[in-house]
């Protein structure tokens, strides 16, 4: 495939830009996923936080979160896992505590770390998939022939787990959890730990998975995961739901258009107390860099020059979901 | 997208734990080559070494039952690799699909349950019981070890003996966060068991004051039971229907307990 990253990302960009997809599928239709009040405890450890969340049909829904914020125990719950501590939960319409083997039955689940068998290989380990979902080994051989191809594993058919790298192993994981084609697809951290190009492939699946219509349920630390793949999103942060909408609604509401990020020279930036009051909407200052909020950045940046500062560097972006975590929380995602 | 029907009720599979039986045999169809030649080449050296070559320097045949030493040792050897086979299977292996594979999180994400999983590995102890059973009984058949019409029913008694040791090893097994207790449990009860459960010699030559010790031990009756069916001595029905008892009893509390460790271990 010959579709660099810059292009990838800029396709996922215009999905979520296009009005269409970006506006959230809420309508009349029962929500596939409804929490309220949902709450896991480990002994006395609460890692999520009575939480509520509706997940419609269709819909790419976000948990963005620092590591420990609760996400994957959310997931475990969702997928019919792990009972949950307390209040409701519904998935596919009935309850996982009730219901576990038959809503299993409906979902697809790409857990944080691969449990592919690494004793055997790429095929059997979708044909003996398939069979833990009741297919026939005929019914089971056929899709997993067309899961191979969608995540362009065809070549790897007969090779073993064990030496595939780390991206090919998740596509497998992806091609394994949609086997029993299921109506919800659940991904726990998709694409952590692959490099940026495995990274796009995975996106690159995912959201053709999208565009077919199944829903997706995934949590991610990373911003610029969320914001490409998600239609709407939670903010957690330790156990609990801080903020929810899309990610350009969250953007919007709570930061500004544009960052400046200013870097001084070592030493530098604990002796600025004071001189950058006032530039921009609001100042936040990271151990190595100053960020500055601002409408127009660029304007910001002269202003600072101005006053006479000299940072090292200094460079305007748009603002993104890390901003709004960092505004949301204090922290950065990635700690 | 399809209405949200209720899905059907738990309890997917009309036969639980098959679908983890299928796994089992898959994975074994891959690795077998590396347990196989120790599966067939061991009761070879063993029979050889001890069955004719040391038994050849026993002539008090009386304290054997009259047979010879080889007659003698056959089922107790076979006893003792089905205890090892199983310990082994419900050690390391099955640890890796808790811990390091991650097998069985991946499986309790679709419709198989921790039912399905506990029984799965049970049937799949009796497969492997049976296997490296009974290749041992075509090698002992070979070296003459079998002379009673009888020695066919040696099979699935020893069979019964690796499974009981299995089925409490991997109930064992998923409580422990490491692998570090498994070698211990080979060095301080298998090997005291492989050389004092009446494999080598009759317990009577014990002292009388540590014999009682042997009757606690499984591996025991599952050789005494193995042996007098292999020799076909013995045949009294109480004594061997309390052997058949403790071994089928340890089967039934270690799965009872199986059911309990791996749910506590896998649904969290």
């Amino acid at each position: 495939m010959a579709i660099g990253p810059s292009q990838d990302a800029a396709r996922y960009h215009a999905a979520v830009s296009d009005p269409v997809s970006a506006t959230p599928v809420k309508a009349a239709r029962e929500p596939l996923i409804r929490a309220r009040g949902l709450t896991k405890k480990f002994g006395t450890f609460v890692a999520v936080d009575e939480i509520d969340f509706d997940v419609a049909p269709g819909e790419a829904f976000g948990f963005l979160g620092p590591n420990g914020a609760g996400k994957t125990s959310t997931m475990r719950m969702i997928g019919a896992v792990s009972p949950r501590s307390g209040g409701q939960l519904s998935v596919l319409g009935t309850d996982p505590d009730k219901n576990g083997a038959g809503i299993r039955a409906r979902l697809g689940v790409v857990p944080q770390s691969d449990t592919l068998d690494t004793e055997l290989t790429v095929l059997e380990n979708l044909l003996i998939y398939g069979r833990y979902f009741d297919l026939s080994y005929a019914e089971s051989r056929e899709r997993a022939k067309e899961l191979l191809e969608f995540v362009q594993l065809s070549d790897r058919t007969t090779s073993l787990v064990e030496p595939l790298s780390g991206g090919m192993k998740r596509r497998l994981t992806i091609a394994r959890s949609l086997i029993n084609e299921p109506e919800l697809l659940l991904l726990d951290e998709p694409t952590t730990g692959l490099d940026p190009q495995a990274r796009h492939l995975v996106w690159d699946r995912l959201y053709r998975l999208k565009q077919r219509g199944t829903t997706l349920v995934l949590t991610t630390h990373y911003m610029d995961e969320a914001e490409q793949l998600c239609d709407r999103l939670v903010v957690m942060d330790k156990a609990k739901i801080v903020a929810e909408g899309s990610p350009r609604a969250l953007i919007e509401q709570y930061s500004t258009k544009e960052v400046l990020e200013l870097r001084f020279p070592a030493g530098i930036q604990d002796t600025l107390d004071g001189q950058l009051d006032g530039l921009g909407e609001r100042v936040e200052k990271l151990p190595d860099r100053v960020l500055v909020y601002a409408a127009d950045g660029e304007a910001v940046a002269a202003a600072v020059h101005e006053r006479g500062l000299r940072p090292e560097t200094s460079l305007v972006r748009r603002s993104s979901l890390e901003d709004v975590f960092l505004r949301l929380t204090g922290r950065s995602l990635i700690e | 997208m399809a209405a949200i029907a209720a899905p059907a009720s738990h309890g997917a599979f009309k036969f639980p734990g098959l679908r983890k039986l299928e796994h089992s045999m898959l994975v074994y169809r891959r690795v077998w080559r590396g347990t196989f030649f120790g599966t067939l080449v061991s009761p070879v050296l063993f029979l050889t070494a001890m069955g004719v070559a040391l038994g050849s320097l026993v002539p008090n045949l009386t304290a054997f039952g009259g047979v010879p030493y080889l007659v003698f040792l056959a089922p107790g050897i076979m006893c003792a690799q089905a205890m090892q086979t199983g310990t082994v299977e419900g050690s390391w292996p099955l640890f890796a699909g808790f811990k390091w594979l991650k097998t069985f999180d991946a499986m309790i994400a679709t419709p198989i349950t921790v039912r399905d999983i506990v029984l799965g590995h049970l049937y799949w102890l009796v497969v492997r019981m049976a296997i490296v059973t009974g290749v041992f009984m075509v090698v002992a058949f070979l070296f003459g070890a079998f002379r009673s019409p009888t020695f066919v029913l040696a099979w699935p008694s020893a069979i019964l003996t690796g499974v009981a040791f299995g089925i409490c090893m991997s109930a064992w097994t998923a409580t422990r966060k490491t692998e570090q207790s498994f070698s211990i449990i080979f060095r301080f009860i298998v090997t005291p068991l492989f050389l004092f459960s009446g494999t080598f010699f009759p317990i009577e030559q014990l002292p009388e004051a540590v014999r009682w010790i042997a009757w606690l031990t499984p591996l025991f009756h599952g050789v005494a039971l193995t042996r007098s069916l292999a020799i076909g001595h013995d045949l009294d029905p109480l004594t061997l229907g309390i052997h058949l008892a403790v071994l089928l009893g340890m089967i039934a509390i270690g799965t009872f307990f199986a059911f309990r460790t791996f749910k506590k271990r896998l649904v969290i």
